[in-house]
């Protein structure tokens, strides 16, 4: 299973970078688009919408269900990935550089609850099946 | 190919063509049609061998056996269909005075009779047209109980993460907030998850028992406790009665709304677009808010019960009163069972679903509840034959294809990967289920020393592999010249 180190990641799947500017790109992890198979439609928040940890914020469909995505810290949506409103399959191909939106974190607070990748490989194997 | 590809210029159907001219004159001149409408142009033996064809490519349970899981599949007696279409049913007017219409009135009281019997509600109304509408009624009674009460603090609806999809999504469409909580190792509701979850804002928890996991939830009396405890109501999912049937009755687990499927348990025509049927049935506290018409009989006399009598009824969900049609199938099929034969449908599907889950165990199949006993049906898991031969639960499914049976329900219940939901419904012999054993474990072995020829299937079909994405996404449903 591919877990990048570099990133942060959630128990509900998403992959999130912080960047240095202090803003935060979010996405869903391989694991997560693996078991959703061939994605079909994606649905991502606005921009300037307000995010509370936990919200859910975003909608991924593939053949097999749909998925709702969590924001993984409050903030504010800054940037969004339009482009896979008509290519969501970037998100099987590969998943690391296909982001859903950029978040303002509006705390620091979050950032403590989120999982690196040894913790997030712990949770994948923790899962019964 | 489509009736349109066989159309010529010119060639008609005579014989169908309306014998007399009708016309119309007040209608406005901006809305007659000035061209003639798109239609086939074929003769009456192209239509006939057009259609006759396409029902010879359909896939049915008249021709093969359909372990479609969570569907419950089973057969349809004829009979059923044959007493529903007399013609004293056929040509009822449902504007008909009751007392022409004292018959039909007695099947459907006897039916609300035996739907209450079997299921130990107090009250059931015939008129929801489909599952999905039997939720609807049922959680809007749940929220009217609560309003009338004046308890509008409940806002919230529990709902577990095995739950059908329409659940959470009937709690959304009567302004519910969804609680969604988990299953533990053994398939069973987390109860820890249940205690954290509930409190003064839950309105209700909907279940399906048995779960679509195919185990019957063992602690549902404590369940039971605890939502009550908390001020809330339990909705009962009838998906899966056909398990239970005439065994266990939901009313005795504490449940207070239900909806049951007739098209699945009580054997009317589904699939396709049904037409479904679902009653509700209540229990005594919420009988005030029940959907009208129901049939009530006094002085030996049956008649309907409207808003007049049941002035707080949450109203009218259907025209007249539900699909009559089925109503009177599932009617007589109950009738036909009697007491005694309901026992045996709740037999039989579970002794069909747990010889067929050891049989499939003992050829190599991975069960994902292989602790527990399963209800009418059960669920296998495929992901370490993914990981050793790339062959997924949608290979195996579609190779099932070529193979003569349709394929079992797939990737659902979510929380098993690569898995397969498995209901055979009481109503196939033991030689089905040993042949549908034998195809299911040369698939197994194709995985292992061919797997390309699963991962291409199907191979004998009308139509190949479809592109699922392609039709998710691209939806087209209109010819076009």
């Amino acid at each position: 299973m591919n877990i990048p180190t570099h990133l942060k990641y959630t128990k509900s799947h998403e992959w999130i970078r912080l960047e240095e500017d202090g803003t935060a790109t979010i996405g869903i992890t391989h694991h997560a688009q693996d078991l959703l198979g061939d994605m079909v439609f994606v649905e991502i928040p606005q921009v300037g919408r307000q995010l509370k940890q936990g919200e859910e914020c975003a909608v991924v469909e593939s053949v097999k269900a749909a998925a709702d995505v969590y924001a993984p810290i409050s903030g504010e949506v800054i940037a969004t990935n339009s482009e896979l409103e008509s290519a969501p399959e970037k998100i099987n191909q590969d998943t690391y550089l296909a982001w859903l939106y950029k978040l303002k974190p509006s705390t620091t607070d979050d950032l403590s609850k989120l999982l690196d990748a040894t913790e997030y490989q712990k949770v994948l194997e923790n899962e019964t099946h | 190919m489509l009736i349109f590809e066989h159309s010529r210029p010119g060639r008609r159907n005579y014989s169908q063509f309306p014998a007399t001219e009708t016309k119309i004159r007040n209608i406005p001149q901006n809305l007659v049609r000035k061209t003639p409408p798109l239609l086939p142009e074929v003769s009456e033996m192209d239509a006939v061998r057009h259609y006759t064809r396409l029902s010879q490519k359909n896939f049915s349970i008249d021709t093969e056996f359909y372990p479609l899981g969570s569907c419950t599949m089973k057969y349809n007696p004829r009979v059923c269909n044959s007493l529903a279409m007399l013609p004293q049913f056929l040509a009822r007017h449902p504007l008909a005075p009751e007392d022409t219409g004292q018959g039909y009135l007695a099947c459907m009281y006897e039916l609300q009779e035996i739907l209450k019997d079997v299921t130990g509600m107090a009250s059931v109304s015939l008129t929801p047209m489909a599952g999905a509408q039997g939720e609807l009624i049922g959680v809007s009674m749940i929220r009217a109980y609560h309003e009338s009460r004046g308890d509008h603090a409940r806002t919230e609806i529990i709902v577990p993460d095995a739950a059908h999809g329409t659940n959470p999504a009937t709690a959304v469409m009567c302004g519910y907030k969804v609680m969604e909580i988990s299953t533990d190792k053994e398939g069973d509701v987390d109860m820890d998850a249940l205690k954290a979850a509930v409190g003064p804002q839950t309105a209700g928890l909907m279940l399906t028992n048995p779960s679509t996991l195919g185990v019957f939830e063992k602690n549902i009396t404590e369940m039971s406790r605890i939502v009550h405890k908390a001020g809330g109501l339990l909705y009962y999912d009838g998906a899966n009665l056909n398990a239970i049937l005439g065994k266990v009755k939901p009313g005795d687990m504490g449940f207070d709304v239900i909806h049951i499927n007739l098209h699945k348990t009580f054997s009317t025509p589904h699939g396709g677009g049904g037409p479904g049927s679902a009653p509700v049935g209540v229990a005594k506290r919420l009988f005030p808010f029940i959907p009208v018409p129901i049939v009530g009989l006094e002085k030996g006399k049956y008649r309907w019960l409207t808003e007049k009598e049941i002035p707080q009824s949450i109203g009218r969900f259907s025209a007249y009163m539900g699909n009559s049609g089925v109503l009177l199938r599932a009617y007589i099929y109950a009738r036909l069972l009697g007491a005694e034969g309901m026992h045996r449908v709740a037999e039989f599907a579970t002794l069909n679903a747990n010889y067929l889950m050891t049989e499939l165990r003992k050829v190599g199949f991975e069960i994902a509840y292989p602790t527990r006993r399963a209800s009418h049906e059960f669920i296998i898991t495929l992901k370490n034959l993914k990981e050793k031969t790339g062959v997924t639960a949608m290979n195996v499914a579609k190779r099932l294809l070529d193979k003569g049976y349709h394929a079992p329900t797939t990737y659902f219940p979510l929380l098993v990967p690569e898995c397969l939901l498995i209901e055979p419904a009481e109503t196939e012999s033991k030689e089905t289920l040993d042949a549908f054993v034998v195809s299911m474990k040369e698939i197994m072995t194709e995985a292992h020393t061919q797997p390309e020829i699963v991962k291409g299937a199907p191979h004998t079909t009308p139509v190949r592999k479809l592109d699922d994405v392609k039709a998710a996404r691209e939806l087209d449903l209109t010819w076009k010249q």
